[in-house]
């Protein structure tokens, strides 16, 4: 079912690319996704007609928002802030965020640890996107298009970072990123657990994060390097 | 190969030094001298201090007991900063390990491997960096020299300049003329002259709004020129006026005794004159036969390394490395590369290859930040730039405030990682 779901879309993408932008792929089952929504997500967010902030912001209409643009007081600091610097909510943006929100958006409150199916994942977010303007009826919404896989490979998770090269790259970080992990206007990155600032590096580099600079940073390091650099920052303590 | 066998006589040169300089008996640590405790220089001694953990001898020749950054002095000028906020002493980097000693290079031996000190001595060095930054060409604006900074201030090196030019702009009669002379390229801080045009707007529109402001440039291009006027037409509507080389920017001359300047033969009155000269290496550099005839002094691309002098490095403003800007963040960059290699030539540390960045913010009004910057690698011959991002013209002002208080994320994360 899942596997049937994935190569729908790549034969979609494949034969009609045009056409598989330009109308709703239906990307997963939203009958399965409601479920999905129910299980993992229900206890947070509300959704559909008279859907209500609660612990977390209400979903309707997120397709192509802003991150964290809600009149909602719950909030973390670095949501907004991704935000303003350009996070919108599209179908790559959403999926990472689903998988693993932190790799996202490093200081989210959202305390979920993430949905590790990617088949899930396009279910839920086919029910979710239910709830946004869709393009066969507002051509101008958000397109459906799915977007090539953002996970991580394992290997590249397991890698070993070499810290003592690690130390030496992460000279061009602290010239912004404070080693007391200091965060006034520039985020702390020190004491990271590895695997979030794995994820996060890797974000910037595949431009799903939005910031500038830090796109810029990541786009040269390569797989072994941004392990070197999360070793390192891993093992600094927070003064 | 050429380079390699240089570099290899190089270094027995240096063991060979080490044995036989009188100074360095019953010292086997290597010794690292360092000229200029800037953004460059403050940044290499530290790092070289830190992670040899003892085992290099790092002294570090600076003049001045507090060192006043140049980055964030226009938000000084526009009221933004405390003038305190910019300086900064050398208590946590002796506490580092770095010998401090607060005197002038006056001079380098580069075959005795010694420098020598104003008041008298020399340190000698097997490895040494200069970063001295930024001096001014002679007669590079006709009628002024470093005699008139009083009345026509630069305000180009912290400190006392810039309490000088802001105490200008503040007292300027009602309805005055504030000019700049902006400089040529290369020189320090490419948007550095345009900010402060924001920042003194920022002032007048509040205490002075028919004042007007004249920048009188030789460029015909300069650095976030579509942000910066962007910002200038809508905060500061009608009260700057940008004369490039096309009508006569290039050809000008002050008269500090009568507040005059002349452009292209047409004479003007100012009230404010803010001269911005050529720039040049600092002296030092120039005195250690590190310089070209363009007045800079020319480095390797990986690693910084004198094209004069094997043993030496030249950092930050003074030095010619190809397409980074002129920048406390270039600088501080750059020093790392140095301090890697420098470790690893005298201790068998690892060395790694150089990586380089730079990223630079204005500030145009209250809450309206801006950025540019890039990342960068040794090329053949320079440095060359790999990825570049600016600001974008029309982006909303919540990214702005943002951007702003990166800066002040970015000033507080520097200063700390150079003066602890």
């Amino acid at each position: 079912m899942r596997h049937s779901t994935y190569l729908f879309c790549a034969v979609a993408l494949t034969l009609a690319p045009g056409a598989a932008l330009a109308q709703a792929v239906p990307l997963g089952d939203p009958a399965q996704g409601a479920e999905l929504y129910q299980q993992e997500c229900a206890a947070c967010h509300q959704i559909g007609e008279g859907a209500e902030h609660r612990i977390g912001p209400k979903l309707n209409r997120i397709f192509d928002r802003r991150a964290g643009s809600l009149e909602f007081d719950g909030y973390s600091e670095a949501l907004p802030r991704q935000g303003r610097d350009g996070l919108h909510w599209d179908f790559p943006r959403l999926d990472a965020y689903i998988a693993n929100p932190r790799s996202l958006v490093s200081g989210t409150n959202m305390g979920y640890p993430g949905l590790e199916d990617a088949g899930e994942r396009a279910d839920l977010i086919a029910f979710i996107r239910a709830f946004s303007d869709r393009p066969q009826d507002i051509p101008e919404a958000a397109p459906t298009a799915f977007a090539p896989e953002v996970q991580l490979p394992a290997e590249v998770l397991e890698i070993e970072g070499d810290a003592e090269y690690g130390e030496f790259l992460s000279a061009s970080c602290t010239t912004c990123h404070q080693r007391s992990g200091d965060h006034a206007g520039i985020p702390g990155i020190v004491g990271w657990p590895e695997e979030d600032f794995v994820v996060a590096m890797h974000a910037y580099k595949q431009e799903l994060r939005p910031h500038q600079v830090m796109q810029s940073v990541a786009q040269r390091l390569d797989d072994e390097e941004i392990a070197a650099l999360a070793a390192y920052f891993r093992a600094l303590r927070r003064e | 190969m050429k380079l390699n066998r240089r570099r290899f006589l190089g270094s027995a040169t240096a063991a060979s030094a080490i044995l036989s300089a009188p100074a360095l008996l019953g010292n086997a640590r290597p010794r690292v001298v360092v000229i200029g405790g800037g953004s460059g220089g403050g940044t290499a001694a530290r790092y070289l201090a830190t992670d040899s953990n003892g085992a290099l001898d790092v002294t570090l020749i600076e003049p001045s007991r507090m060192y006043y950054t140049c980055y964030f002095s226009n938000l000084y000028l526009g009221g933004f900063w405390e003038f305190d906020a910019l300086g900064h002493d050398y208590g946590n980097m002796a506490m580092s390990g770095v010998n401090i000693i607060h005197d002038w290079a006056m001079a380098v031996d580069r075959d005795a491997q010694t420098v020598s000190l104003g008041a008298g001595g020399t340190v000698p060095y097997d490895r040494l960096v200069v970063s001295p930054g930024i001096d001014f060409v002679d007669g590079a604006v006709p009628g002024w020299d470093v005699s008139q900074q009083g009345k026509m201030p630069h305000a180009y090196k912290s400190g006392t300049q810039a309490q000088l030019l802001k105490s200008q702009v503040e007292n300027m009669r009602e309805g005055g003329v504030y000019a700049m002379i902006a400089p040529p390229n290369p020189y320090r801080c490419p948007p550095g002259p345009y900010e402060r045009i924001s920042m003194v707007a920022h002032i007048l529109s509040e205490r002075n709004p028919t004042a007007k402001i004249l920048i009188v440039d030789p460029k015909e291009n300069f650095s976030k020129r579509g942000l910066f006027e962007e910002g200038w037409n809508r905060h500061y509507a009608g009260m700057v006026d940008w004369i490039g080389p096309d009508f006569g920017g290039d050809n000008v001359e002050v008269r500090p005794d009568d507040m005059e300047v002349v452009i292209d033969g047409m004479v003007e009155s100012v009230d404010v004159c803010n001269v911005i000269p050529a720039q040049k290496a600092g002296k030092i550099a120039d005195l250690a036969g590190l310089t070209n005839d363009a007045g800079w002094a020319p480095v390797m691309p990986q690693d910084m390394r004198s094209r004069m002098d094997d043993n030496v490095f030249v950092l930050g403003d003074a030095s010619q490395q190809g397409a980074m800007p002129k920048s406390g963040y270039s600088a501080n960059s750059q020093a790392k590369v140095v301090a890697n290699v420098i470790r690893g030539e005298l201790t068998d540390s690892r060395i790694f290859p150089a990586r380089y960045s730079n990223a630079c913010w204005s500030l145009i009004a209250t809450d309206d930040g801006v950025k540019v910057g890039a990342s960068y690698e040794p090329g053949e011959d320079e440095i060359e730039s790999v990825s570049s991002f600016i600001s974008e013209t029309g982006e909303d002002a919540e990214l702005r405030r943002q951007t702003y208080e990166e800066s002040i994320g970015w000033y507080n994360g520097i200063v700390d990682d150079i003066f602890g």
